[in-house]
């Protein structure tokens, strides 16, 4: 189980001898920090001050705080923010948990039977190459516009990296673990419950995290392409209403609705493995 | 079914599987199509779908042949890609020396990270329009991260006696960055491309279903609009053995680097 502790951060400290050096921690925050504010002063002067950036093309953070209010309030795009949102995290949520339903158990099963990974691996290897975006077209074709075509076409992309990073798993559990559990009599339920899935659960997760980032790209060039609802159906409306403040509220939507799933996710994932935290 | 992932097969047992496992694929596919219980128009069979792909490679569908929706496409790619490399791998390795540029560049970059390449659709086509420019914004911001990030870690993770004695010889940073941190972080950056290449290939075909007027993406999406599923499928067939000779080329290429460093 050592290799699979995170030991990347134990590497940072190969950092090269800084000109600045690296003795204050609150430094670096401190200059990051700054750098936001100047660049936000920098964007009020330029938009509401000099008028340097045209509104029209890049809002100023007045049209922003207007477009955010209508949104939340009365509503943009046959709906109000929350209605958005909701609609964009159902199907994300859907695709999502659909895709590893199937692609978890199944990565698990090729990578412990030899002769499954026989039979499935070549299918896999002829529709992997084709990138989720590209299934958008056809899922349309096949389903319409509707929810459906956009749970089938986030299936597709959490799907790939739910079975890639199952199967790597199960193929790097060293053999010593299974045989000493096998020496011990470990019966075969418990080998896999207990030994097999805890062991492989760390690269589980990575893959799992892929797979949500995947999800979330792909439902918004989904509802880009046709939605009746969505981030990515305000996005599209706000795009022909050449609306650039109503773009960047949906724009830091999907950013929030991304970072917060993520570390949703993480935490399930510490509390799943306590014992990386404990030893980490 | 043995719960042993040593247990390994001989090689004929896989290749009659793996044989099996896609006749059967192919056997499913065909058979539903053939029966009759789904529409043709809705479930082309496999052959339908090559001699699709195959009729496009010389006749013109929406004013171009596959293989010139295919060069307009790699046209808009090769931009994208290599702007993103000539912006990413300079930034990326400046971030690695100087922590000031780090600590300034770290946050902004965190924030938008969690930003899909997509969303930037609206911005591009309004910046820069539908037709060139908006699609290279797109896959820069797809291949973008990907190039930065591996050359900051390439350039973090250099050993750190090759800096001492480059320090010692009172080399400036110019130098250093080109001359120390640049040859030393090769290895990390190729492996950034391959990556970089990927997703700037995926944002490629999400920009041009949606805002562009030719290119492979394109295409696909008239032949929605014209309920013709085997041009989207060959599509679908063109992308995808494009994105796998692109992946081919790149990793032959990362394979060479690393061979010629004694890596591998």
């Amino acid at each position: 189980m050592k290799t699979l502790l995170k030991i990347e951060a134990g590497a940072k400290l190969a950092r090269p001898e800084h000109p600045l050096g690296g003795a204050l921690v609150s430094r670096g925050s401190l200059i990051g920090l700054g750098t936001v504010g100047v660049l936000l002063a920098t964007w009020y002067v330029l938009t509401m001050v000099t008028g340097t950036i045209d509104t029209g093309r890049f809002p100023s953070p007045d049209d922003v705080w207007v477009a955010a209010n209508q949104v939340v309030i009365k509503g943009y795009a046959n709906g109000r923010l929350h209605i958005h949102i909701l609609h964009s995290l159902k199907l994300v949520a859907m695709g999502f948990l659909f895709a590893i339903a199937v692609g978890v158990p199944l990565g698990l099963l090729m990578g412990w039977s030899s002769r499954a990974e026989a039979l499935i691996n070549p299918i896999f290897l002829l529709v992997r190459p084709v990138p989720p975006l590209a299934w958008i077209p056809l899922a349309i074709l096949w389903l319409g516009l509707g929810d459906s075509a956009k749970v089938m076409v986030i299936f597709f992309a959490a799907f790939v990296p739910a079975v890639i990073n199952t199967y790597a798993a199960v193929r790097n559990i060293s053999s010593p673990i299974v045989e000493a559990a096998r020496m011990l009599g470990t019966p075969r339920t418990a080998l896999v419950l207990e030994v097999l899935v805890p062991a492989a659960l760390p690269s589980i997760f990575t893959g799992l995290r892929l797979a949500l980032q995947a999800s979330w790209t792909t439902l918004v060039a989904a509802e880009l392409v046709g939605a009746v609802a969505g981030l990515g159906r305000i996005l599209n409306v706000a795009q022909q209403d050449l609306y650039p403040g109503m773009i960047l509220v949906a724009m830091i939507w999907v950013a929030i609705l991304g970072w917060s799933t993520t570390r949703l996710l993480a935490a399930i994932e510490e509390r799943a493995l306590p014992w990386l935290v404990v030893r980490g | 079914m043995r719960l042993d992932p040593r247990l390994t097969i001989a090689r004929s047992e896989t290749l009659m599987l793996g044989s099996l496992g896609l006749l059967a694929f192919l056997g499913l596919w065909s058979g539903i199509a053939a029966s009759g219980y789904v529409p043709r128009s809705f479930l082309p069979a496999p052959w339908e779908m090559v001699a699709r792909f195959t009729h496009l490679l010389t006749n013109p569908f929406v004013g171009f042949t596959l293989p010139q929706h295919l060069a307009s496409s790699l046209g808009r790619y090769a931009m994208g890609f290599g702007l993103a490399a000539v912006v990413g791998i300079p930034l990326g390795l400046m971030m690695g020396w100087f922590r000031w540029l780090d600590d300034m560049v770290t946050p902004v970059f965190d924030a938008l990270r969690f930003i899909a390449p997509i969303a930037w659709v609206p911005f591009a086509a309004l910046w820069f329009g539908t037709g060139i420019g908006g699609p290279v914004m797109i896959i820069f911001s797809g291949a973008f991260p990907p190039c930065v990030i591996n050359a900051y870690r390439g350039a973090r993770y250099v050993e750190r006696h090759l800096i001492e004695a480059a320090e010692m010889l009172g080399t400036g940073s110019f130098r250093m960055i080109t001359e120390v941190l640049l040859p030393a972080s090769i290895p990390s950056i190729v492996a950034g491309l391959r990556v970089a290449a990927g997703l700037g290939w995926q944002s490629l075909v999400g920009a041009e279903l949606i805002v562009a007027s030719s290119g492979v993406g394109y295409m696909m999406v008239q032949g929605q609009s014209a309920v013709s599923t085997t041009t989207v499928m060959s599509g679908m067939m063109a992308i995808g053995i494009v994105g796998v000779l692109i992946d081919a080329a790149l990793r032959s290429f990362e394979r060479s680097v690393r061979r010629s460093r004694g890596l591998d």
